[in-house]
């Protein structure tokens, strides 16, 4: 059933909506699963799992038991007219969590979001990245929430799970907001923003079946991945451009580097000189590769994970 | 005065980036103070507010002025690059510089720049910057200071020199931790934001009146011998003290009745907001108590859920 979460009215004849699907099993009470996308809106991955999941829901409803939530836009303008943040503001919405209900009309919204949300027994956040740069499917997990939910991300089919360190400025995010208010929440990075990578779409979709079924609220089909790489801060090596000019890989995504193996090469279309050839630091796994060729110094051209088998 | 570069960054098919600003005293001056304009590429009339600043401190300084054991800083524009495209935020990733600080500078671009900005200014006495508000609108004219540690009490006593009607003092919530003000004052800077009344277009006259009360500051620092005209004695509020008023039930056309900096009272039709399709009024925002107007919606449409005016209460 379509049901409305937050309603905002615009100034000419039209209003700001912002929906969910909610899907019950007639196979008996359940937990209640929430999957929420589209908080960024050129991030489109989420798209291809929300319409996937709903089918294969749909389709076998008394496998299901207890109730699948999914917005698959928190950020209807922004995915509407290809903005990542807000239209108006320019504001990046996961940055305004848990929101303020008094508050200007992101913050009311994002509250909204957030007390819809409040009370699942998990939920899933899933994003893809942004433009500039491509992602393995990933779960991304603060630290200060690693205990209850590094058991819970291999279900998802995920390549890797990352534990970062916790950072002040990331308290203003959606998962954040919900892990502090007792909802575990799993952030899931994968494929490149303003595309939908159906690969990943279908893993990730099978992932939070095994998770639903994890959870006892399925007994349906799923595929199973086979165990995800954890990691830690330390393990990831950063990538910048030191100069301007055009980012042509030379690697391939998902493959494991040798140290000092070319990854790309920054080229300059004026005059036709190559001003960087960029080498891998360590040997290790390419997890995040550019996309997007334009670059400046200081954009970020690759991940790279050491210390794997 | 001497133009010094204090950041480049090279781009692709644009001129490099550079971070200028206008010196004044010896490199090494024991006591010294900086000004920064805007960080963002809609903040012209912070901008336009430094660039005057500069000409009148030259006419200071020729006229022997300033003092002599200090230097001054004033930074117009850390973020030309956007100015001059029409672009409020960094026009690749729309990140915002002044969510990047104290910067990184082997990190990403607007890291790299903030890190280039705070390199040249985090050992200053004191920093003033500029700032606009995230949601757009006039403010009245006022000083503020984020509540980062031990060193903003005082600062918040010696914010009362620049002779602005209000100085506020801020709780930080998460986001603060990554502003040029705040990480100031974890540098130990006593640190100023200086709100002015328009950000996206100039006014020459209101310009004058920051320039004038940051050159208040400046006297009373013992930066330079200023008479500018005399301020205000300064009314403390906490942000958390004043009154919101929301466009609770429509949106549609904002048609506004006051200004910010104007007295109203409770009750009082601040502004209506008519409908989109047919005009007819569908919400009056009244003033819920009798104070000032400290900010104000100026966009002529308006959502609903829309926080319209800010007042101060006049009476606590
Ligand atoms: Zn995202």
């Amino acid at each position: 059933m379509i049901e409305t979460v937050f309603s905002a009215e615009l100034p000419v004849g039209e209003h700001l909506l912002i929906q969910k699907n909610r899907i019950v099993g007639t196979g008996g009470p359940g937990p209640r699963i929430a999957i929420v996308t589209g908080v960024h809106g050129d991030e489109l991955e989420g798209q291809y799992v929300a319409f996937e999941l709903a089918r294969r829901l749909k389709s076998a409803l008394h496998l299901l038991s207890g109730t699948v939530d999914i917005y698959p836009a928190v950020n209807p303008l922004g995915i509407n007219s290809i903005q990542r943040g807000m239209p108006l503001f320019d504001l990046d919405l996961n940055r305004t969590f848990p929101g303020n209900g008094n508050g200007p009309m992101a913050e009311t919204m994002t509250a909204a979001v957030m007390d819809d949300i409040r009370g699942a027994d998990v939920c899933v956040d899933i994003h893809a990245s942004n433009i500039f740069l491509r992602e393995m499917p990933q779960v991304r997990i603060n630290e200060l929430s690693a205990d209850q939910l590094v058991p819970l991300a291999p279900l998802l089919n995920v390549d890797f799970v990352w534990v970062h360190a916790s950072a002040t400025v990331l308290e203003s995010t959606l998962a954040y907001s919900l892990n502090s208010a007792g909802t575990p929440t799993l952030v899931v990075e994968a494929g490149v923003g303003m595309r939908i990578t159906e690969e990943y779409g279908r893993r990730l979709t099978d992932g939070i079946l095994r998770l639903a079924a994890h959870l006892g609220a399925w007994k349906g089909d799923f595929y199973s991945a086979p165990e995800p790489i954890v990691s830690h801060d330390g393990e990831v090596s950063y990538l910048n451009a030191e100069h301007a000019g055009i980012f042509l890989p030379r690697a391939k995504h998902a493959t494991v580097l040798h140290e000092g193996e070319v990854v790309g090469i920054i080229a300059d279309p004026l005059s036709g000189d190559v001003v960087e050839e960029v080498r891998s630091p360590r040997a290790g796994l390419l997890f995040t590769l550019r996309a997007y060729p334009i670059v400046y110094p200081g954009s970020l051209l690759a991940r790279i994970l050491g210390d794997i088998q | 005065m001497r133009k010094t570069t204090l950041f480049t960054l090279d781009t692709p098919y644009r001129e490099p980036l550079s971070i200028c600003a206008a010196e004044f005293g010896a490199p090494d001056a024991p006591r010294s103070i900086a000004v920064v304009g805007s960080t963002r590429g809609n903040e012209i009339q912070q901008t336009f507010i430094c660039a005057q600043l500069i000409e009148r401190l030259s006419a200071a300084e020729e006229r022997g002025l300033l003092a002599q054991d200090a230097r001054i800083l004033v930074i117009p524009s850390a973020n030309p690059f956007s100015m001059n495209i029409g672009e409020r935020f960094w026009p690749v990733d729309h990140t915002d510089i002044n969510r990047m600080f104290p910067g990184y500078d082997a990190g990403e671009t607007t890291q790299r720049i903030a890190a280039g900005l705070f390199e040249a200014v985090k050992d200053c006495d004191f920093g003033i910057s500029l700032g606009s508000y995230y949601l757009p609108g006039d403010f009245l004219t006022h000083v503020r200071v984020t509540h980062a540690n031990a060193i903003s009490d005082e600062s918040l006593q010696l914010a009362d020199a620049f002779g602005f009607p209000y100085v506020v003092s801020r709780t930080p919530s998460s986001f603060d931790t990554t502003t040029l003000n705040y990480n100031w004052q974890v540098w130990n800077t006593h640190a100023f934001t200086v709100l002015a009344k328009e950000t996206d277009t100039i006014n020459q006259r209101t310009a004058t009146y920051v320039q004038n009360g940051i050159l208040r500051f400046m006297n009373a620092m013992g930066f330079v011998q200023s008479r500018s005209m005399g301020g205000s004695l300064a009314v403390h509020i906490d942000e958390s003290d004043l009154v919101d008023v929301r466009s609770e039930s429509a949106g549609g056309f904002f048609l506004r009745n006051v200004e910010s900096g104007e007295r109203v009272v409770e009750g009082q039709t601040l502004a209506v907001v008519a409908d989109g399709f047919d005009g007819h009024v569908r919400e009056t925002l009244r003033a819920p108590v009798t104070g000032y107007v400290f900010f104000s919606h100026t966009a002529p449409l308006i959502n609903q859920y829309t926080i319209a005016f800010k007042l101060v209460p006049e009476v606590a």
